[in-house]
């Protein structure tokens, strides 16, 4: 009898403690050379590295207080979680903090554990693609920083539009796309796009590009509207008449999706800016074949692209050098200097839209190799078309319903009507 | 107690001050108790008091600086699609895992038993390997090997065999069978282990009188190897049980915990969705609770069917 009870407490500590009892010392004052040091927490191994070249930079031009970036690589999950429950317990938080945008708004729930940035944000403001301020915002406090625009764009395998005879420059809209697809399908036998089954890329874009979201302004649910069932029977019907594939491996970041792309498996791809890193990295074979365009419209006068994604950059209310971090988080992050090298290391789409035509992102480097030297100027054309999604309290829990419950239903298992798998997930999210 | 006797007459002739310190610390009472404290302490702080705290917590909505009691809401929230596939996709797996995680273990322990099987000792350690391994890393090369596309291993074999290629991970069948065969290759080699150790207390004077009796292998096997590996056996299905509805990271290395239309929900995956993805602890904990109640039933019916509390 005790047996069953140790083993079954024991149970549902396993459930409940991973990752409690790991807690590393918030921030350490000054050392003896007045160098202070400022712990952060990523789960991007290259963010790290970015920081840290900035920390660099900074102690060279601030001689009189330097700093020492303590970086730390997590994996994506066990970073969330440990942030999530240092701030909740009140101690071994770090310093700055990382937070992908799905996750965000976890953070902000109840009393946020998190510094304000007003101070820092408000010199740059009009600098700044507004709506990246505004994810990581609560009453009109921002507390977050991000990295990129996320700015989804159409990456299109030129090779295989050349071959079918298509100019990706005369597709306009939607329309335009679906009957240029029609005729890479006939000419190569492969598929005209790929569509994400187990994530939300393929999408979420779509329907922020037509204005509309899971969430209206108001916070209200707007999942089940007109525009999202419409563009989810799009999607469904792209599928269908086989001019679009589901995404082998369910998603555009699994192995199986990687390999198949590489070897020319789909025509093209709708993702972030942010996705160029994955080509560089994991599909060196499409190098010089792939080129960059903005979406396609769903109107005639309607937007060409959407802010996605993105990972806010926090500074936690256990700082004990709350002052010195944020001064370094507007440089990393906020200055001009920042956001070159945001571009430089990470091909990231900076922030602040003031840089995007500065010479020095004009500069070869293994993104223009790649795509070629006219990816800003193709981002400067769709400037003022770039809307972010609405965030708020539930985002986490809509996000996951809305892939395992309509979109996988719908595309994949093609059980469920668009409009009555959108229904059945705005119907419980309302609850 | 006439140990204590003789020491405190012994000690009688010692100054009142020094032998109240010496009374400390060779008092016989109190040595147990420093004996086992380690294990107390480390049981109060990193089991009683969280498990007391999942319970309160199970009560509340827990956000940092608006910690608040709501009543039954976290329990009436449990009545919801998510928890019940979760249930069921978590006692499917428990019993497919008692189907084979119990008779095979039992049967290739009883062989390896045999002294007439060659090279034994390979067997033995060999299927004991995968224990060693850890579950994520050996989830990975699984993953690798049930990939999607045709030139995936486990594809290419079903195309040797004459059979369709499968997409092992979209869909509610094929993701059982992946889980389960996890499982099983994992824990196999465990299990064939205790079976073993219960082999080895049989007495062989009975096999060899059951043998002078006429007794074939399968009277010897079901008529003594049987019984007496019961306790064994109540042992095994005690924690395959227990095994089975904390069943997290089989289901972890194929989905990472978004499995589409749920179908590698399980009931810890569940907790950790709710308590760590949607930040909510309170709901987490109350998923805990009921989890905690539903395996505590079901090995409380399991030991009593099984006899486990009859006085021996």
């Amino acid at each position: 009898m005790l047996l069953v009870i140790n083993m079954a407490v024991s149970l549902f500590l396993t459930g409940c403690s991973s990752g409690a009892g790991n807690s590393s010392s918030g921030s350490s004052p000054k050392n003896s050379n007045g160098v202070t040091k400022l712990t952060l927490w990523t789960f991007v191994e290259q963010h790290a590295k970015f920081y840290e070249f900035m920390a660099d930079e900074w102690n060279k031009q601030h001689p009189d207080k330097k700093i020492q970036i303590q970086a730390t690589t997590y994996p994506y999950d066990d970073m969330h979680n440990k942030l999530l429950l240092s701030l909740q317990s009140g101690v071994g938080a770090p310093d700055i903090a990382d937070i992908e945008i799905s996750r965000f708004s976890n953070y902000l729930k109840g009393k946020p554990q998190l510094v304000e940035l007003n101070d820092i944000v408000d010199p740059v403001k009009d600098k700044i693609v507004q709506s990246r301020l505004n994810i990581y915002s609560k009453d009109g406090k921002y507390y977050g920083i991000d990295f990129h625009v996320g700015a989804t764009v159409i990456y299109y395998n030129k090779e295989l539009l050349d071959k079918a005879g298509v100019d990706p420059d005369k597709i306009v809209t939607w329309e335009d796309f679906k009957e240029a697809g029609k005729k890479v399908v006939r000419a190569t036998g492969k598929p005209m796009i790929t569509i994400e089954t187990s994530d939300l890329w393929s999408y979420w874009p779509l329907i922020v590009q037509q204005g509309s979201d899971f969430y209206g302004k108001d916070g209200s649910v707007t999942l089940d509207n007109e525009t999202n069932i419409k563009t989810l029977e799009f999607l469904k019907q792209l599928l269908d008449e086989k001019i679009a594939k589901a995404a082998p491996g369910g998603g555009h970041h699994t192995e199986e999706y990687y390999g198949f792309m590489n070897k020319g498996g789909a025509a093209s791809v709708v993702m972030p800016m942010w996705y160029m890193g994955r080509f560089t990295d994991y599909m060196p074979d499409l190098k010089g074949k792939m080129i960059i365009r903005p979406l396609p419209r769903w109107t005639v006068d309607g937007k060409r692209s959407a802010g996605m994604g993105g990972t806010g950059t926090v500074i936690t209310t256990q700082s004990k050098n709350i002052k010195l971090a944020k001064e370094f988080l507007a440089f990393a992050k906020l200055s001009k200097e920042g956001n070159i090298q945001i571009w430089k290391q990470l091909g990231f789409d900076p922030i602040r839209w003031d840089v995007w035509e500065d010479p020095a992102l004009k500069e070869p480097n293994k993104y223009t190799e790649y795509f070629g030297n006219d990816i800003f100027n193709i981002l400067m054309t769709v400037k003022d078309e770039i809307d972010s999604p609405t965030i708020t309290e539930n985002t986490p829990k809509m996000n996951q319903l809305v892939v395992q419950s309509a979109l996988y239903k719908v595309l994949k298992e093609g059980k469920q009507s668009p409009e009555q798998a959108l229904k059945n997930v705005a119907k419980e999210m309302r609850k | 107690m006439e140990n204590q006797l003789n020491y405190s007459t012994s000690t009688q002739m010692v100054p009142q001050k020094k032998q109240k310190r010496e009374n400390i610390l060779f008092s016989q009472k109190l040595a147990p108790y420093i004996f086992v404290s380690p294990f107390l302490i480390s049981f109060f702080v990193f089991f009683l008091y969280p498990s007391i705290q999942t319970i309160v917590m199970s009560f509340q909505e827990v956000l940092p600086g608006e910690t608040k009691f709501i009543g039954l809401q976290n329990y009436k929230n449990l009545l919801n699609p998510h928890f019940f596939a979760a249930l069921r996709n978590t006692t499917v797996y428990t019993i497919w895992t008692l189907i084979i995680l119990i008779p095979f273990p039992l049967i290739l322990a009883v062989i390896l038993n045999s002294k007439v099987i060659p090279g034994r000792n390979l067997f033995r350690s060999s299927f004991f390997i995968p224990a060693l391994t850890s579950t994520i890393v050996a989830g990975v090369i699984f993953r690798l090997i049930f990939g999607e596309l045709e030139s995936a291993p486990a594809n290419t074999l079903m195309r040797a065999l004459g059979l369709d290629a499968q997409q092992w991970t979209m869909h509610w069948g094929t993701g059982m069978f992946l889980m389960v065969f996890l499982a099983s290759w994992k824990w196999l080699g465990v299990n064939i282990l205790y079976f073993l150790s219960g082999l080895q207390n049989i007495p062989k004077e009975l096999y060899e009188s059951a043998e002078m009796d006429g007794a074939g292998v399968f009277t010897k096997f079901f008529k003594i190897t049987l019984p007496l590996l019961k306790p064994v056996t109540v042992y095994v299905l005690t924690i395959s049980i227990f095994g089975g509805f904390r069943m997290y990271e089989e289901s972890f290395v194929f989905w990472q915990n978004q499995s589409p239309g749920d179908i590698g929900l399980t009931l810890v995956g569940y907790i950790y969705q709710e308590g760590f993805v949607n930040n909510d602890m309170g709901f987490g904990s109350a998923i805990g609770i009921v989890l905690l109640v539903i395996v505590l039933i079901l090995n409380l019916i399991q030991l009593k069917f099984t006899g486990a509390f009859r006085k021996e």
